[in-house]
């Protein structure tokens, strides 16, 4: 089975982050923004794994550095999406361009 | 003895310490015991230490002159100055010297009768136990002023009878005037001090020392390093930086005005701090920093001017006051400024000669006042008159005291103020410094001061006690005026005594002085004799029992601008109340405009920059993860930037 070169997941990689930051900076939704910050983990992970396997394989680093981010994105939506529930009934949206009390 | 001398102002702290503890609300009556106890033994062993004469090794040429054998020293390092350049020890020590041991007697024994007095004067006085603790307290810093061997203890002593005297001064405190008059006095004094405090300072940083012996010998080498100026201009500032503290101390011309309204005190605290001793302290410096005054011509004409002016101005003003103590506070500044004219001439022996005897006589006349005083509760005196059949005793010493005032041969004043005329007439110093004309022009001055002074001190005698007697509001008719008790007379007699004979020691001091001018001409004799009967006959021929005036007369022409003090008080007043306000207002205008601006200013630039600063917080969310993610992006490409670039 002939591997598939690391560029690939590099490319794939890129792309994915891309398309979460675009998502995060773009959506009007605060679930959308949400959605785009665990694409935006994700693609960092596939990092990982692309580095771990090409580079490193004995090494344990990367896999472990994998799951805990995985851990810390599933943490990271409960409590994102705790706080939009809390948005939603204190503002009755979730439209994050209503969102601006912080204004100067 | 010379080790013991400490002792002398000792004693009297600790019997203000004891009085008080013990004696300020109960036990008053004790309170004077103490005081009298000490100042009897400080009075013991200040005439020891006269008797001792332990300076007779060598004292040779003059007033100014120390022997090394035996030390009249005793001195202690208190706090030595390591950092110093050149190193300065601060040092408590007594000096024992003729200059030293003659005020030392003078001090214990007029404090020491003026104590007794005291217990009738101020007999019912819910403040007596404080009076006596005060009156420890002065007799303690005045003692140690004396007895001081360096400037800067003689400084701090300075400064503690300085405060004393606005304590005794504002002892009546619930009296505003005399609330007041402290504040003058205090005020007014503290603008020589200043002067004083500086030429302390400047001296000591060229010369490296307090001393007065080793301040002695480094002026006599020129040894000084005078960190601004020449030798002989320095020494000179210095000199005029000392008398100037001499002059608020010693109520000279133009900072005399304080003295007068000092009367608001109880009459025996006139007599002791603003007639015999305090006061004459600034004559007291002045003589013992004579050598610095001696290397500084210009400066000792200085003196001898002011002196001379202060002394012809305050007798006018003697003539138009009709408040006895007045009358003698200004008669005190017109003698004081004699003293100075005496040193100023080149003659600490006049000066200081003057000053024991003006003590005595000076004191008297206070005591005698205050017994008149104490007698009809007035202090006017046109409301007095006829008094010398009722009180014999007072009429008499009171006369003594005038007559030693006046000048008259054989009481005590006629010689020393013959001393003083004579070391003008036969002055170097002046005739060099202001030229022949000048020092004509001086004694003169002080003839006229000598007439004047007969004059008010008979009219001030005549209007008291002789004549009928006149109305007096403050007093009840049934209420006859009386004789003060013994506890009050018979310090009189003994002052009275002192008053008569101190002058006939002239001889005597003149030798523990060692030397002196010898040749007092008869002419200057005459010339004074005459004028003060001339004075005497003037009072006479105008306060005669039955030309008298009855009643106090308004004061008209000249005699108006001399009851008006020579409008100098007013001057200040003027001066104060419109330059220094208007300077005040002006700067208050400058605080709130300028300073006060200065800051609004910066808050107010603080605050438009968070107006214009505060648009970019948008309060949007993606906004800021927008520019984290810039900054972040352009990090990267900077740091790629450089890793391709860099080594």
């Amino acid at each position: 089975m002939s591997a598939v070169p690391v560029d690939f997941y590099l490319a794939l990689s890129a792309v994915l982050f891309a398309i979460g930051a675009y998502g995060v900076l773009s959506r009007r939704n605060a679930v959308g923004v949400l959605m785009g910050i665990e694409l935006m983990l994700n693609a960092a992970n596939i990092n990982f794994l692309a580095f771990w396997r090409n580079i490193a394989p004995k090494a344990m680093e990367g896999q472990v550095f994998v799951l805990v981010v995985i851990t810390v994105a599933a943490a990271e939506a409960a409590v994102g999406l705790a706080i939009i529930l809390s948005i939603y009934r204190r503002f009755g949206t979730i439209n994050v361009d209503d969102v601006d009390l912080m204004k100067g | 003895m010379a080790q013991h001398i400490w002792l002398i102002p000792a004693l009297p702290l600790a019997a203000c310490l004891l009085i008080g503890a013990f004696c300020l609300r109960d036990r008053q009556k004790w309170a004077p015991a103490f005081l009298i106890l000490a100042l009897a033994g400080s009075l013991a062993l200040s005439v020891t230490a006269l008797h001792a004469k332990p300076w007779l090794g060598g004292l040779g040429s003059g007033t100014d002159e120390w022997s090394a054998a035996p030390s009249p020293e005793w001195r202690l390092t208190w706090l030595s100055i390591e950092l110093a350049v050149p190193r300065l020890a601060i040092e408590v020590g007594t000096l024992l010297d003729p200059l030293s041991a003659v005020m030392l007697v003078v001090v214990s024994l007029v404090a020491l009768l003026i104590q007794i007095f005291s217990i009738g004067y101020m007999h019912g006085d819910s403040g007596y136990g404080r009076y006596f603790a005060y009156m420890g307290l002065f007799s303690f810093s005045m003692l140690g002023l004396v007895a001081s061997n360096n400037l800067l203890l003689t400084y701090i002593f300075w400064e503690l009878v300085g405060i004393c005297s606005y304590l005794l001064i504002g002892f009546w405190y619930r009296k505003p005037e005399a609330a007041q008059a402290a504040k003058k006095a205090f005020v007014v004094t503290r603008f020589g001090d200043v002067g004083f405090l500086l030429g302390v300072l400047a001296l000591s940083k060229s010369a490296g020392t307090f001393n007065f012996i080793e301040l002695h010998t480094i002026i006599a080498q020129h040894a000084l390093i005078p960190f601004f100026f020449g030798q002989s201009v320095f020494v000179t500032v210095v000199a005029l930086l000392i008398f100037s503290g001499a002059v608020g101390k010693s109520a000279q011309f133009p900072l005399h005005v304080w003295l007068p309204d000092a009367m608001e005190g109880p009459t025996p605290v006139s007599a002791l701090i603003h007639a015999a001793t305090m006061v004459a302290a600034g004559v007291y410096l002045v003589a013992r920093t004579y050598f610095i005054f001696k290397a500084a011509p210009a400066a000792l004409v200085t003196v001898a001017c002011i002196g001379g002016f202060t002394a012809f101005m305050a007798a006018t003003m003697a003539t138009a006051q009709n408040d006895i103590k007045r009358v003698l506070a200004y008669s005190t500044i017109s003698q004081l400024g004699y003293m100075m004219l005496g040193l100023g001439a080149g003659s600490a022996l006049a000066g200081i000669f003057h000053l024991t005897t003006h003590a005595f006589f000076k004191a008297l006349l206070f005591l005698c006042a205050g017994s008149v005083i104490h007698a009809v509760h007035s202090n006017d005196l046109y409301h007095m008159g006829g008094l010398g059949r009722a009180m014999k005793i007072t009429a008499a010493t009171t006369a003594v005291g005038g007559l030693a005032l006046a000048g008259i041969w054989p009481f005590s004043g006629f010689f020393s103020k013959d001393a003083i005329l004579a070391s003008v007439m036969g002055s170097q110093s002046l005739a060099a410094g202001i030229g022949e004309p000048g020092r004509l022009a001086l004694f003169g001055l002080a003839l006229l001061t000598v007439l004047l002074t007969g004059y008010y001190t008979t009219r001030m005698w005549l209007l008291a006690f002789t004549g009928a007697p006149r109305e007096n509001p403050l007093c009840d008719l049934e209420h006859k005026p009386h004789e003060s008790p013994a506890v009050m007379t018979v310090p009189l007699i003994i002052l009275a005594g002192f008053a008569l004979c101190a002058g006939w020691f002239g001889g005597p001091v003149r030798w523990f002085f060692g030397g002196g001018h010898g040749a007092e001409s008869l002419l200057v004799t005459a010339l004074a004799t005459g004028c003060a009967l001339l004075g005497i006959i003037a009072g006479w021929v105008r306060f005669r029992p039955v030309v008298a005036p009855r009643t106090a007369p308004a004061w008209a022409g000249l005699g108006r601008f001399f009851a008006d003090k020579w409008y100098i008080d007013a001057a200040y007043q003027w001066f104060a109340t419109h330059v220094i306000l208007g300077a005040s207002l002006l700067f208050a205008w400058v605080d709130r405009h300028v300073v006060n601006g200065f800051v609004d200013g910066v808050a107010w630039f603080t605050g438009r920059v968070g107006v214009a600063i505060r648009r970019t917080e948008t309060g949007q969310l993606q906004f800021y993860a927008l520019i984290i993610f810039a900054a972040a992006v352009i990090a990267g490409v900077v740091l790629a930037a450089f890793a391709a670039g860099g080594p």
